[in-house]
């Protein structure tokens, strides 16, 4: 899905890379955030040393000792490898980003306007905030900056991937520029925006690097709980020891470190921040920047979005849908006039009504040379051509051709006009000097697949909101025809900002996306804001999600994002708590067997011998993380759906499969010990 | 097939007196209007502002200052009783230690008995002492349960309540009446109710005996309705003076589950959901059946070794294989503690269901208030661990469970490993521990393990032949029973705490459902997953390495 020139770094390569980090992240300082594998890792070097005491000193069982702490160790590096593997993928990117921000010299002005003869030399890695530069055709615009003076047209497939130049220009909604990219034509007054190391670029590298990345917040919480339970069975593990020796049996301690780490949740703890960074790095690939990592997970806890009408649920122009002609005038009449009308027209509504005209007619309009096309204005409000045998063609608002004629509308085109208004649509009056020939029905054109889009939204409780400008009549036809829950017309920023806030004191999180400064308070306003990577700096700062390709359409994948992310460390959970249940079978009948031979009947998967049990087990949980890495680092798969038949779902496929795959795993590996004869 | 019939008929009496009794408590806690001078005036006189609602750590500090007053209160009691009134048996001050064991105990709502009432308590013991602390601690358990629902469902920024005026009202207009018509039936089936000593009786076969008795029907309702389940009598509800008839019998098993059963209707009412309450309500009632049954069958095979029939050693011919086993799911699931057959000479796996029944906290219905508060710590974890897999932060009624409600859940749900699995491991080791422990083997480590659940689940049931009277456990039990309790209650009070701050948000298609059957499985599985097996490997060496010797031809 990723348009970006990125360098694919060769899969092969990515593996030595994250096999060698794997090695070097067993560093205690590192190890010690994630609670479960530190444990782990604490056992395994534990049991290492006992069976290297036993080795030496002569004692008999070292090789099995050894053997399971070999699988122990195993255990923790496959964690580190998972990790690595994740944050390599984002590493490649960042190499990439990387190279677009080469220190070069820039022409720096003391003010906004001083000429540009007066720019004095200065390393680029220097600037700071507030400071004006010059740029020109080729130079890479050194940093984020906000356009002061000029039009040019700037490459922004560096950050973006588009390669299409955009333009850029002072004051509005294309004012910001951004570090990395390249001007291509003409040349620019800029002031810095961002203080050396800041900038989009330098956070968007730190982002896919993961240097930067803080744990979201139910990740936190999800750690308090493996700690905790980490915790447990410790206590479990360490009073088995006096409770057997009561009982009369003898339990090796690497019999017991075996069982606490096979108990204490090393699946999910394994997993958790490679699945964590994989969710990240496919908010990247989508391009999207996320400022921090709360509003991910956010995204997936949303359920309201506030959608913009334009370019989001509409094509964003209105075409001719129909033409109604007035009493006494036929339908190609109309289509002749309307046509011709709208020749000189280049707008696109201007050419879907000649289009509708030569389909309504059939062949091509009447040759008109010489006509003399008279343009829109914002007084008249109408347009239309002048032809040489002197008719006047026009069209235009109701009021405006109704002004012009000096006509009243007859009465069956003055339902008509009153139907399409009805309907959401525009009206356009058509008129051949004072004689009213007929209307044109304008109306907004939904984009396909938004209403089906919507219909998956809802069943998954997210509720969708129409932001527009259109009068409420319009707005609300057009929102039932594109399906959305709500709508909001005519609507101003305040309107939005108030919309956002009362939503969220009914308990709603609310999603939306914006570019102009006036969106500013309501991106900020809202638990997930979306910025438009061309919109104005004010609206980047308060948003917490950037958008590279502008795409307002991206705001549900960014949810699709964020639920796939949550939904990925609960069905981990889930499965890795779910497999104790086969390992208690697996490991107490071999260690209490001695004591108490009739306990062999909790020896249900008919296990060899009792060490090749303990080992068994201690593979399959090394086994496991190894087998779920690319789960992890895919996500789980998600279609939309209610949180019940979701619930349901992995509840079966992660839940009953969590407890039943250790049973089949513990017995093959087994088997496959014995085959050996490992064990 | 009798029998099942006769299980169904009793299970749908109980859930018949529940329902009406969880509506009048949702309108007693709102506060009846007509009752509102008389809770006013009460509490004025203690110069308490009854009106005033409570943050979760007001509230805790109430709960904390009524149970130390009563614990020291209590202590002084037992020990003064020598020389304090209604002491026609002329019974001595209790030991330091043994007074210690009792008071926390008592206050704990556990009502653990180290000691044998009609030997080592006074009447004035037993009733200013005991059966006044039966009250509170009952109360306190309800008032605690019904801050900890308004947590769950009141509004944001409401209050939990307030704590003084929440005991009262349990105690007034709950307890009291319920008690007092239970105490009126019981007297009406032969249990005593008198201020008279101990009575001079020659036997049949001319031999002297000291037949105890005294107020009886009085302590005898508030320990069942209030599941404290300290007996008047040493052995509880064995005794035919407590229990004399096959209707006080079960009398009382109702009275046992009566409240319990009610908070699960309760918690649904005021969350004005009524399927909230019957979800976990279903999930207690799944795991109290299959106990139930594993319970019965195994009473009623009886143990061949020991000649043919039901297993009725250490029970009453009166109630036979049926009660008993009743009586052993219901006191055990409800946190009650009193029993009317011997939990010791039960077969092994009866033993373990016991045990599993008080080792996951006490969660089956549980202690009034207590067993719906427990069960809402394992609510918390189940919609944490499962509900990230509708890919929202997990919510439990529209409050989102977070980081701090995590930590605080985890907080509480080691006091019970903690409690049983390090105290039980000392309780083998330590010599001057191990002395209490009767039998040899797996049983003997049952009767550890089962002594140090009981406590830590606030239960007060014991396997009998452990000798719990030994210094070390009455210290040692006294100081679990505190953990099982507060450690409990205040990290439950402090998630109702930060849940009401919370905005919930509307129920939606992408709301994790918590009621229906796949909510009660994802219940009932993560109680036995998280909290029973936590607990595998040493029942298997205790009840059910017992029990595959028993099948190999060996007893202990």
């Amino acid at each position: 899905m990723s348009k970006h020139p990125i360098l694919r770094t060769p899969a092969g390569q990515l593996q030595r890379a994250a096999i060698r980090d794997a090695f070097v992240k067993l560093d205690p300082r590192r190890l010690k955030s994630n609670p479960v594998m530190f444990a782990t890792a604490v056992t395994a070097l534990l049991t290492t040393v006992l069976g290297l005491r036993d080795l030496v000193s002569g004692t008999g069982g070292a090789g099995a000792t050894l053997h399971i702490s070999a699988w122990l160790w195993i255990a923790v590096l496959f964690a580190n490898y998972a990790e690595a593997l994740a944050e390599g993928r984002g590493r490649a990117r960042a190499d990439s980003l990387r190279a677009t921000k080469a220190d070069t010299m820039v022409r720096l002005l003391a003010e906004a306007n001083t000429p540009p003869e007066e720019a004095t030399m200065v390393a680029s890695s220097g600037l700071r905030e507030g400071q004006y530069v010059l740029v020109t055709a080729g130079d890479i615009i050194p940093t984020d900056a906000e356009v002061v003076h000029g039009v040019a047209s700037v490459d922004e497939s560096a950050i973006t991937g588009e390669s299409a130049p955009v333009i850029r220009e002072s004051g509005g909604d294309r004012s910001s520029v951004t570090g990395g990219t390249r001007i291509v034509s003409d040349s620019l007054v800029l002031r810095v925006t961002a203080e050396p190391g800041k900038s989009f670029l330098d956070r968007m590298i730190a982002l896919v690097e993961g240097a930067e990345r803080q744990r979201t917040p139910n990740e936190i919480a999800l750690n308090i709980l493996l700690a905790g339970l980490t915790l447990i069975f410790l206590f479990v593990v360490v009073t088995l020891e006096p409770f057997a020796s009561f009982s009369g049996a003898q339990i090796p301690v690497v019999a017991l470190a075996a069982l606490f780490v096979t108990l204490i949740p090393t699946t999910i703890g394994a997993l958790l921040s490679a699945i964590g960074i994989a969710g990240m790095d496919r908010l990247v690939r989508a391009n999207v920047i996320a400022k921090s990592g709360r509003a991910v997970e956010a995204a997936g806890d949303v359920d309201t979005l506030l959608l913009d009408k334009t370019g989001t649920i509409t094509f964003g122009n209105r075409m001719a849908d129909d033409l109604f002609p007035a009493p006494g005038v036929t339908r190609e009449a109309l289509a002749v006039a309307a046509g011709l009308a709208s020749l000189a027209d280049e707008t696109p509504e201007g050419k879907s009504v000649t289009e509708k005209a030569r389909e309504i007619l059939g062949r091509g309009l009447p040759e008109a040379p010489g006509a003399e096309a008279v343009p829109f204005t914002a007084q008249t409000r109408l347009s239309g051509v002048d032809l040489p045998d002197g008719r006047r063609l026009r069209k235009g608002a109701v009021d405006a051709i109704m002004r012009l004629t000096g006509q009243s509308l007859p009465a069956a085109l003055a339902h008509s006009v009153e139907t399409i208004a009805r309907s959401g649509g525009t009206p356009l009056l058509v008129a051949e000097d004072r004689a009213i020939l007929g209307v044109i029905h304008l109306k907004d054109i939904i984009k396909p697949g938004v209403r089906e889009r919507f219909a998956d939204l809802r069943a998954m409780g997210i509720r969708t909101v129409m932001i527009t400008g259109d009068n409420p009549l319009t707005a609300a036809a057009i929102a039932a025809e594109a399906g959305v829950d709500d709508f909001l017309a005519e609507a101003t920023p305040e309107m939005k900002l108030d919309y956002i806030r009362k939503a969220q004191a009914g308990g709603r999180l609310v999603a939306m996306c914006g570019d102009g400064s006036n969106d500013a308070p309501a991106l900020a306003q809202a638990d997930v804001g979306v910025a438009m990577n061309s919109g104005t700096p004010a609206a980047k700062e308060a948003a917490n999600l950037i958008d590279l390709d502008s795409d307002p359409t991206k705001l549900i994948e960014v949810v699709m994002v964020g639920k796939g992310l949550l939904i990925s460390r609960g069905s981990l959970t889930t499965f890795s708590i779910a497999n104790d249940v086969a390992k208690y079978f697996a490991i107490l009948p071999a260690i209490f067997v001695t004591a108490y031979p009739g306990l062999s009947v909790l020896n249900v998967m008919q296990l060899a011998s009792p060490t090749s049990a303990i080992l068994s087990a201690v593979i399959f949980n090394a086994l496991i993380i190894v087998a779920l890495i690319p789960l992890a680092l895919r996500g789980v798969k998600y279609a939309p759906s209610s949180a019940a038949a979701l619930l349901r779902r992995n509840l079966l496929v992660y839940g009953a499969g969590g407890l039943i795959v250790p049973f089949l795993g513990i017995k093959a590996v087994d088997m496959a010990l014995a085959a050996l004869n490992l064990a | 097939m009798t029998d099942l019939l006769g299980y169904m008929l009793w299970f749908a009496v109980l859930i018949g007196l529940a329902v009406p009794a969880a509506v009048w408590m949702n309108r007693v806690y709102a506060g009846v209007p007509a009752f509102a001078r008389t809770e006013r005036t009460i509490l004025r006189m203690a110069g308490i502002d009854g009106s005033r609602g409570m943050g979760w750590a007001e509230y805790a500090i109430a709960v904390l200052i009524l149970n130390a007053v009563g614990f020291f209160l209590l202590y002084a009691i037992l020990r003064l009783q020598g020389v304090l009134p209604q002491n026609p048996d002329g019974i001595v001050g209790m030991s330091p230690d043994l007074a210690f064991n009792t008071a926390i105990s008592f206050i704990t709502n556990t009502n653990w008995q180290a000691y044998s009432g009609e030997a080592q308590l006074s009447y004035f013991s037993q009733m200013a002492g005991l059966t006044v602390q039966n009250f509170l601690s009952a109360a306190t358990g309800m008032a605690v349960g019904v801050a900890v629902i308004r947590g769950f469902t009141e509004p944001k920024g409401a209050t939990l309540g307030n704590f003084w005026t929440d005991m009262i009202r349990s105690v007034l207009w709950i307890l009291l009446p319920m008690s007092v018509l239970l105490a009126l039936f019981l007297a009406l089936q032969g249990v005593p109710q008198t201020l008279l000593g101990a009575i001079q009786a020659t036997g049949v076969e001319g031999q002297e005996q000291i037949i105890a008795r005294g107020p009886a029907a009085a302590q005898i309702a508030i320990k069942q309705l209030g599941t404290n389940g300290g007996g008047f009598f040493g052995v509880n509800s064995a005794h035919p003076f407590e229990n004399p008839t096959i209707a006080s019998d079960l009398a009382q098993t109702w009275a046992i589950l009566l409240i319990p059963v009610a908070f699960c209707f309760l918690f649904g009412i005021m969350a004005k959901d009524r399927r909230q309450g019957v979800a976990i309500f279903a999930s207690m009632a799944v795991m109290f059946v299959i106990g139930l049954a594993t319970i019965h069958l195994y009473e009623t095979w009886g143990n061949p070794l020991l000649g043919s029939g039901a297993n009725m050693e250490g029970k009453e011919q009166r109630f036979g294989a049926m009660l008993s086993s009743l009586w052993a799911a219901s006191t055990t699931a409800a946190s009650n503690g009193s029993v009317n057959a011997m939990h010791d000479s039960f077969m092994p796996l009866s033993g373990l269901v016991m045990m599993v029944f008080m080792q996951i906290g006490e969660v089956i219905f549980g202690g009034v208030g207590a067993g719906l508060y427990g069960m809402l710590l394992y609510v918390v974890l189940a919609v944490f661990l499962a509900g990230l897999m509708v890919g929202r932060t997990p919510e439990y009624l529209g409050r989102k469970i977070e980081a701090r409600e995590v930590t605080l859940a985890m907080l509480a749900f080691l006091s019970m490993p903690l409690g049983i699995l390090v105290f039980a491991a000392l309780a083998v080791t330590v010599p001057a521990a191990t002395a209490a422990i009767q039998d040899a083997g797996p049983h003997g480590l049952s009767e550890a393990l089962y002594a140090y659940s009981s406590a830590t689940g606030n239960n007060g049931s014991a396997f009998a032949g452990w000798g719990a009277a030994l210094p070390w456990h009455t210290t040692a039990i006294g100081l679990v029973m505190l953990l099982g309790r507060y450690a409990i209650i205040l990290p439950m009070l402090a998630i109702a705490g930060s849940l009401i701050r919370k905005q919930p948000a509307p129920e939606s298609a992408g709301t994790f459902p918590t009621h229906g059957p796949l909510f009660v499985t994802l219940l009932v599985l993560t109680v036995v997953i998280l909290g029973a097996l936590t607990f595998f490997p040493v029942l298997a060496l205790g009840p059910i390495a017992e029990e595959t010797a028993r099948l190999a031809g060996q007893t202990f």
